[in-house]
C-alpha cells in the first residue's frame, strides 16, 4: 500500500515536470532515474544485504562507460599497427609480473620472500614501461585531433552493457580480495581510492579513451532524430498525433530509451527480488546481522562477501555503460563522487536499505530533487531576496550560489532519515 | 661538483616540497586519527571540515588585509588562524550537538556513523561552496622565498638553484609546533590523560569518573584547530579549492591508516611515508641522474615513474601494501 503510494508519488512528480515543464525534461529525469536505479539496486545488494560499504561507486560507473567506448567505437586501423600490438603485450607483462609476485609470496620461505617479491615488482615495472611508453607514444601521435587511441571494436552498443559490468567485475575482484574480510571502514577508503584511480586512468591514458579529449558521437542502439525527421513515414506519424516533427523526434528518441532502460531496470529487480528471497538471500542477511553466528554455521563470511560485492559492482557497471550510451560521449572529467558516489548513498539510505524496490524508489526520488532543487531553489532565493536592492552584492551572490544548494539538501536528507527513519521510506521486511 | 648539484636539486624538488606536504598530511591525518581514538569512527567530512576552517581563515584574512593589519613578511593568514580555529571549533561542537551525539548515546555500529558522516561531508561541502565557491581562492602574501634560487645560486656558485618558500618553512615550523602542543596535552594534562585513557578503555574511564562529553567536546576542539592549521598551510602552500581538500581524504586516510589508525605517533609517521612515496614516485629524475652519470648513461625520457595525476595510486598502493601486510599499521593502531 505505502509502496504504491509512494511510486504513485513519483510518477505524479514526473508527469507533473511533463505538464509544468516539458515532456522532454520530464524523460530526461525518468531516463537518468532508471539508470540511478539501477546503480541503487547494485549499491542496496551491497549494504542492504551484505552489510559492506562501498564508496567507489563512481568508479565502476566510469568502468562501464569505458566498456562503451571499448566495445562500440570503431577501431583505429593505424593506431593498432603503429603499437596495439606492443601495448596488449605490456599488459601481458605487467599482469604477469603481478601474478609471478604473488606465487613467490605463495611458495617461497618467510626470509627471503620479502626481497624476492620486491625484485619482481621493480623488474616488471621498469620492463612494463620500457614495453608500454614507445607504444602508447605512437599510438597517441595518430591523428590525436579526431583518434590517437586504439578504439573499440565495433560491436553494437548494447553488447558493451555486459562488458561494462564485466569491467566492474573484474576490478571488484581485486579490491574485495584485498580489503574485504577486514574492518568495515577498510573497504570504504579502499573503494574510494579505487574510483580515484579509475577516474586518473580514464583522464591521463590516452590511447585507451582519448583521455580528457573525450570521445564523443558514441553509435547509438537508437535512430538519430536528424533522420528521423527525414522520414516521410515518420513526419506523417508525428502529424497524426498532431506534433511538430522536430518535438516528436526527440521524444521518440527519449522514450525509446526509456523503454530500454526499463527492461533492463525490470530484469534487475526481478533477480534482485528472487536472491533476497532465495535461500542464498537468507544466508546473506544472516551474515549481516551476525558474522560470527554464521560463521559458527560453516559459512565462508569472506566469500560470500566476495561474491556479493562483485554482483554489485557488476550492476554498478551497467548501469555506467547504460548511461554513457544515452550521453553519447566519454568525459571522464564528469565523474564527481559527490554526484556519482555519495549520491547513490543517499538513494539507497532515503528509499529503504535492504528493500529493492526502497532502493528504486530512492532512485527515482533523490533524482528528481537533485534535478528540480535547483529551480525551486532559484525561485525560494528570488522572494527572499526580492527585498533587497537589485545591484546587491549580497543578493547576486546568493543568487549565484543557488546550484550550491543541492549538496546541502542531499545532506540534511541523509542526515533526517538516518535520524528520524533509519529504515528509509520503504523498511525492510 | 656535479654531486652537489645532484643534491641541492634533490633538496630542492623532492626533499623540501615533501617535508612541507608530508607536514600538512600529518596534521591532517593526526586529526582523523583522534577522532578514531576517541569517537570511533572514519570521519569522512574531515576534507570538507578542513575546506570550511580554512575558509573561515580566508574571509578572516581578508578582513585583516582590508583594514591594513599585516605581519610584515609572513603572510597575514597566520595571524587568522585563530579565527578560523574559533570558527571550525563551533561548527564541530554544533555538529556534535546536534548529529552526533544521538548517534553515540545510541551506541550506534561504526559504519552508521561513517554514513552519518558522509551526510555531515555534503552539507559542509555546500556550505563552502555556497559562501566562497568552488573555484580557486588566493590568500598568501608577504614574503614569498626565503631563499630564493638566484641568491642561491650565486651565493654557492653552482649550477642548480635552491629556493625554499617562505610557506614551506612556515608549514614545517608551524607543524613541529603544533605536534609538540598535541603531544604535550595529550601526556601531560589531566584532560589529555583521560582522552587516552577514554580511548583505551571506554568503561573503565567511566568508572573512574570521567566524563565522556567533556573528553568528546575537547577532542573535536583539538581536531578543527588541527584540520584548520592543516587546511590553512595547505592553502597557502599550494592553493585552495575546496574540492582539493576533499580529495586530501585519500591521502589523509592513508597516512593514517599505514601509520596504524587511532596511533598520534603512528598518523605523523604516515604522513611523511605517504608524502615521501608520492614525491618519489611522480617526480622526474631525469635533472638529478643528469648530474650523477657519464654522459654515455644520459637517460633520453623524464625518468618519471608515474605521472603527476597517479600521486592518488601512489598513496593507494601503499595502503594496499599495509594492509595485507599489516592490517594494524606500522605502529600498531586500534582494530575494532
Amino acid at each position: 500500500m505505502r509502496t504504491l503510494a509512494l511510486f504513485a508519488l513519483v510518477a505524479a512528480l514526473i508527469l507533473g515536470t511533463g505538464v509544468l515543464q516539458s515532456w522532454n525534461s520530464a524523460l530526461i529525469i525518468l531516463n537518468m532515474g532508471l539508470v540511478s536505479a539501477i546503480m541503487a539496486l547494485g549499491v542496496n545488494l551491497q549494504w542492504g544485504l551484505a552489510g559492506l560499504f562501498n564508496v567507489g561507486v563512481m568508479g565502476f560507473v566510469a568502468l562501464g562507460g569505458l566498456a562503451v567506448v571499448l566495445t562500440s567505437t570503431a577501431p583505429v586501423p593505424q593506431a593498432w599497427t603503429a603499437g596495439g600490438a606492443r601495448i596488449i603485450a605490456a599488459l601481458i607483462l605487467g599482469a604477469a609480473s603481478i601474478t609471478l609476485g604473488a606465487v613467490a609470496w605463495r611458495t617461497l620461505h618467510r626470509g627471503r620472500r620479502g626481497l624476492a617479491v620486491a625484485v619482481i615488482a621493480v623488474l616488471g615495472f621498469v620492463a612494463f614501461r620500457w614495453v608500454l611508453d614507445p607504444a602508447v607514444e605512437a599510438v597517441e601521435a595518430v591523428n590525436p585531433a579526431a583518434t590517437g587511441y586504439l578504439g573499440g571494436l565495433g560491436l553494437p552498443v548494447l553488447l558493451a552493457w555486459p562488458v561494462g559490468g564485466l569491467l566492474a567485475a573484474g576490478v571488484a575482484w581485486v579490491i574485495g580480495k584485498t580489503a574485504l574480510g577486514l574492518r568495515s571502514d577498510y573497504l570504504a577508503i579502499a573503494t574510494l581510492g579505487i574510483a580515484e584511480i579509475v577516474i586518473a586512468v580514464l583522464k591521463n591514458e590516452d590511447w585507451l579513451a582519448r583521455g580528457v579529449k573525450n570521445v564523443i558521437g558514441l553509435p547509438r542502439p537508437l535512430p538519430y532524430e536528424i533522420d528521423l525527421q527525414g522520414s516521410p513515414v515518420f513526419a506523417g506519424r508525428a502529424d497524426a498525433l498532431g506534433l511538430d516533427v522536430t518535438t516528436a523526434s526527440t521524444l521518440y528518441v527519449k522514450l525509446g530509451y526509456s523503454v530500454l532502460f526499463s527492461a533492463v531496470l525490470i530484469a534487475v529487480l526481478v533477480l534482485a527480488q528472487l536472491a533476497l528471497t532465495s535461500p542464498w538471500g537468507r544466508m546473506m542477511r544472516a551474515i549481516r546481522d551476525n558474522e560470527e553466528a554464521a560463521e559458527a554455521m560453516g559459512k565462508d563470511v569472506t566469500a560470500r562477501h566476495l561474491q556479493v560485492f562483485i554482483l554489485g559492482s557488476v550492476l554498478c557497471g551497467i548501469a555506467g555503460a547504460m548511461m554513457t550510451t544515452l550521453d553519447g560521449q566519454l568525459t571522464p572529467s564528469s565523474y564527481q563522487p559527490l554526484r556519482y558516489t555519495f549520491l547513490i548513498w543517499v538513494m539507497v539510505i532515503l528509499g529503504g536499505s535492504g528493500n529493492n524496490l526502497g532502493a528504486v524508489l530512492g532512485g527515482f526520488l533523490v533524482w528528481f530533487l537533485w534535478v528540480q532543487v535547483e529551480p525551486i531553489g532559484q525561485w525560494v532565493m528570488q522572494i527572499a531576496t526580492s527585498g533587497m536592492a537589485a545591484e546587491s552584492a549580497l543578493r547576486v551572490h546568493l543568487l549565484e550560489s543557488v546550484q550550491h544548494m543541492r549538496l546541502l539538501t542531499m545532506g540534511i536528507i541523509l542526515l533526517v532519515v538516518l535520524r528520524f527513519a533509519p529504515r528509509g521510506l520503504l523498511p525492510e521486511k | 661538483m656535479d654531486l652537489l648539484n645532484a643534491l641541492v636539486a634533490l633538496a630542492n624538488f623532492v626533499l623540501i616540497p615533501a617535508l612541507a606536504y608530508g607536514s600538512q598530511l600529518a596534521l591532517g591525518a593526526l586529526g582523523v586519527t583522534l577522532i578514531y581514538a576517541v569517537l570511533r569512527f572514519s570521519n569522512f567530512a574531515h576534507g570538507d571540515t578542513m575546506a570550511i576552517g580554512t575558509m573561515v581563515t580566508i574571509l578572516a584574512t581578508w578582513a585583516l588585509q582590508s583594514l591594513g593589519v599585516s605581519l610584515g613578511p609572513l603572510p597575514t593568514a597566520l595571524l587568522a588562524i585563530p579565527f578560523g580555529i574559533a570558527g571550525a571549533a563551533v561548527l564541530l561542537l554544533l555538529t556534535d550537538r546536534v548529529v552526533y551525539r544521538f548517534y553515540r548515546a545510541q551506541k550506534a555500529k561504526p559504519v552508521i556513523l561513517v554514513i552519518v558522516s558522509m551526510g555531515v561531508m555534503f552539507i559542509y561541502n555546500g556550505m563552502t561552496r555556497f559562501i566562497i565557491g568552488p573555484d580557486d581562492q588566493s590568500f598568501a602574501d608577504g614574503e614569498r622565498f626565503l631563499i630564493s634560487a638566484r641568491d642561491f645560486k650565486a651565493w654557492s656558485g653552482l649550477d642548480e638553484g635552491l629556493a625554499l618558500k617562505s610557506t614551506q618553512a612556515i608549514t614545517v615550523v608551524t607543524a613541529i609546533i603544533v605536534v609538540a602542543i598535541v603531544f604535550w596535552f595529550l601526556t601531560h594534562t589531566r584532560t589529555g590523560k583521560s582522552m587516552r585513557a577514554y580511548s583505551d578503555n571506554e568503561d573503565l574511564a567511566l568508572l573512574s569518573g570521567i566524563s565522556p562529553e567533556t573528553v568528546v567536546r575537547v577532542t573535536w576542539i583539538i581536531v578543527a584547530a588541527l584540520a584548520v592549521v592543516a587546511g590553512t598551510l595547505y592553502g597557502l602552500d599550494k592553493s585552495y579549492k575546496p574540492f582539493t581538500y576533499f580529495q586530501l581524504l585519500l591521502p589523509i586516510f592513508a597516512s593514517a591508516i599505514v601509520g596504524g589508525i587511532g596511533s598520534p605517533v603512528g598518523a605523523i609517521a604516515g604522513g611523511f611515508v605517504i608524502a615521501f612515496s608520492e614525491v618519489l614516485f611522480t617526480y622526474a629524475w631525469k635533472k638529478v641522474l643528469g648530474y650523477l652519470l657519464p654522459e654515455t648513461l644520459q637517460p633520453d625520457g623524464l625518468v618519471q615513474l608515474l605521472s603527476t595525476d597517479y600521486k592518488f595510486a601512489v598513496s593507494f598502493v601503499i595502503l594496499i601494501i599495509v594492509l595485507l601486510f599489516r592490517p594494524t599499521g606500522l605502529f600498531r593502531g586500534k582494530s575494532v
